[in-house]
């Protein structure tokens, strides 16, 4: 596989003027992503993502920096890039005073579709977001969970083959969440699409990306699969619970001795041991600690959420983040 | 993209509402309306203006209806920027340009509308509708909606998403606008120094052409100076527009 990646960004910034000076919202942004991949972009609020975002779908040219997108370059040749991207922003998507079906066929027009392409285009889409119901309601006069669905209609109506998703499940019950999440794996099975999404929902992440980008502070800070981010970055946890504290000390003792413990603290009677595969290392460390009459009276594995990952990476917890 | 075809698409857009709420176009008118219905009486029965004080009157109304209603229409782009509509707009191929220009088209034929409405308020009265001054007068609405129109919705993607900066912008600019526009009275009659400023008020000589025109007086100075105006607005709003369209960013 030597195809293109469908995303290259090479040394992208952001630089905001404001009152008091500049804001350097994104400083030096280096991406890659493979077609056909659904790449999560996480980071705390004012990291940068939605300003790289807007960047790579040509809505804010870049302060410096190279992007190329759907093989085009997003200064150069922003509308051969705009021909090939979805694109969904964090706000409403439709007018206040329009009638759903009529947003989502003007949508289909302002991609270039025939009056009747758009119109069976604007049904189907309709029809796979469940808005059938909804097609002659105003915009404004919709619930916030129904508006994201149009909105996402709206973004998907060319069948882009890169989709820019900026907080794509944001008003979406967990219901309406699940129900997108089935669509959008769907039409990336179905036709290969590439997702880019953010998410202040790090399960999503978890579940559904292939691949995680933790941004920070305008830099990316890492860029792995959901699972070796959690391995590498936060690795699992067994609690131990001894008889005593001085049992709990020996413990720990020998529990840094074996292979695939990175550490082992202490607080009373307490042992948090740090692994990065606890499941295979709970059992020699039962073994080990029982040989040495130190066997727990309890034991608990514990496996790291992104959350961890973000908390260790960021210092930062994306829950307080969202609330 | 196709100016043409994605004008036409972005006209539609904004055009469909309206007739499916025809009621709509009748609030906007209500500016007008209200000047027509408690401000006409006062003028009929105070005998100014000529022969019929609505042949007078109603040529100013009209272009009332411009200044109070079509420049106003950008508020509607300020709301879309800051709801996130007209940023899904940027992001597909569309022509920049037909993004203003099917705006604009839709504040034109609205303003037309408008005004037929106007006309056909004032048939009962003594009003003479002389059909070559009218229908000029008509057309020549529609290109001062369309420079007005324009430069309504150019303010609108200059004020960033912040409705007071439009609204700031535009109510200050209405009032002495019209003042010095001889819409309410002659402007012949004000002291001489008001009368010089409002020489220096583009709107003052469309006012007067409108007059001209709806008084069957079609071929006259009047009317050219009136045309002139309008078209020097259209093109300053269509190439200052293009120009700050081009560089919007959402």
């Amino acid at each position: 596989m030597t195809a293109p990646p469908i995303i290259r960004a090479q040394g992208l910034t952001r630089r905001f003027k404001v009152k008091k000076g500049q804001v350097d919202a994104v400083r030096g942004l280096d991406v890659e992503v493979a077609a056909g991949e659904v790449v999560a972009f996480l980071g705390p609020n004012g990291a940068g993502k939605t300003t790289s975002m807007r960047m790579l779908s040509t809505l804010l040219p870049p302060s410096s920096g190279t992007a190329e997108v759907a093989g085009h370059d997003v200064v150069a040749a922003p509308q051969e890039v705009r021909l090939r991207i979805g694109y969904l922003g964090q706000g409403t998507s439709g007018g206040h005073n329009h009638l759903v079906r009529d947003e989502l066929y003007t949508q289909g027009r302002f991609h270039g579709m025939s009056r009747g392409e758009a119109k069976r285009r604007a049904g189907e889409v309709a029809e796979a977001f469940d808005l059938t119901g909804l097609a002659k309601r105003r915009v404004g006069t919709l619930s916030g969970g129904q508006r994201r669905r149009v909105d996402v209609a709206m973004a998907l109506v060319h069948r882009p083959g890169l989709l820019f998703l900026d907080e794509p499940s944001a008003g979406l019950d967990p219901q309406g969440r699940a129900a997108l999440w089935e669509l959008l794996r769907g039409l990336r099975a179905d036709l290969g699409t590439t997702i880019f999404f953010c998410t202040h929902h790090l399960e999503e992440a978890d579940r559904f990306a292939d691949r995680v980008l933790v941004i920070d502070g305008g830099r990316v800070i890492a860029d792995d699969t959901p699972a070796r981010l959690k391995a590498d970055q936060a690795g699992d946890r067994v609690l131990l619970t001894t008889r005593d504290t001085t049992t709990a000390v020996t413990a720990a003792a020998i529990a840094r001795q074996l292979p695939g413990v990175r550490n082992a603290t202490v607080e009373g009677k307490r042992v948090t041991v740090h692994a990065s595969q606890g499941d295979t290392a709970l059992p020699d460390l039962i073994r080990a600690l029982d040989a040495a009459g130190a066997a727990p009276r309890s034991a608990d594995l514990r496996r790291p959420s992104l959350d961890d990952v973000f908390l260790g990476l960021t210092g930062k917890s994306m829950r307080e983040d969202a609330a | 993209m196709n100016l043409v075809r994605d004008s036409g698409t972005a006209f539609a857009r904004e055009f469909v509402p309206e007739v499916r709420a025809p009621v709509v176009l009748l609030f906007n008118a209500m500016t007008p309306l209200l000047f027509i219905g408690l401000f006409g009486p006062l003028l009929v029965s105070s005998g100014m203006g000529t022969a019929s004080s609505w042949q007078w009157f109603l040529p100013g109304i009209l272009v009332l209806l411009a200044l109070s209603g079509t420049a106003g229409s950008g508020a509607t782009l300020v709301g879309e920027a800051k709801s996130g509509a007209f940023e899904r707009m940027l992001v597909t191929p569309m022509n920049r340009q037909a993004i203003l220009i099917g705006r604009t088209l839709k504040e034109v034929v609205t303003l037309v509308a408008q005004g037929v409405l106007l006309i056909a308020l004032l048939l009962p009265t003594d009003f003479t509708v002389h059909p070559v001054g009218a229908l000029a007068g008509l057309l020549l609405l529609a290109f001062f909606g369309l420079g007005v129109g324009v430069l309504s919705f150019t303010l609108a993607l200059v004020s960033k998403r912040n409705e007071n900066v439009f609204y700031g912008v535009q109510q200050t600019l209405f009032f002495p606008l019209l003042l010095l526009s001889g819409v309410l009275l002659p402007m012949d009659q004000a002291p001489g120094w008001l009368y010089t400023v409002s020489r220096f008020n583009p709107v003052s000589y469309v006012v007067e052409a409108e007059r001209s025109l709806f008084a069957g007086r079609v071929l006259e100075w009047t009317t050219l100076w009136g045309v002139l105006v309008c078209a020097g607005l259209a093109a300053i709003g269509l190439t200052v527009g293009t120009r700050t369209i081009r560089n919007t960013t959402a």
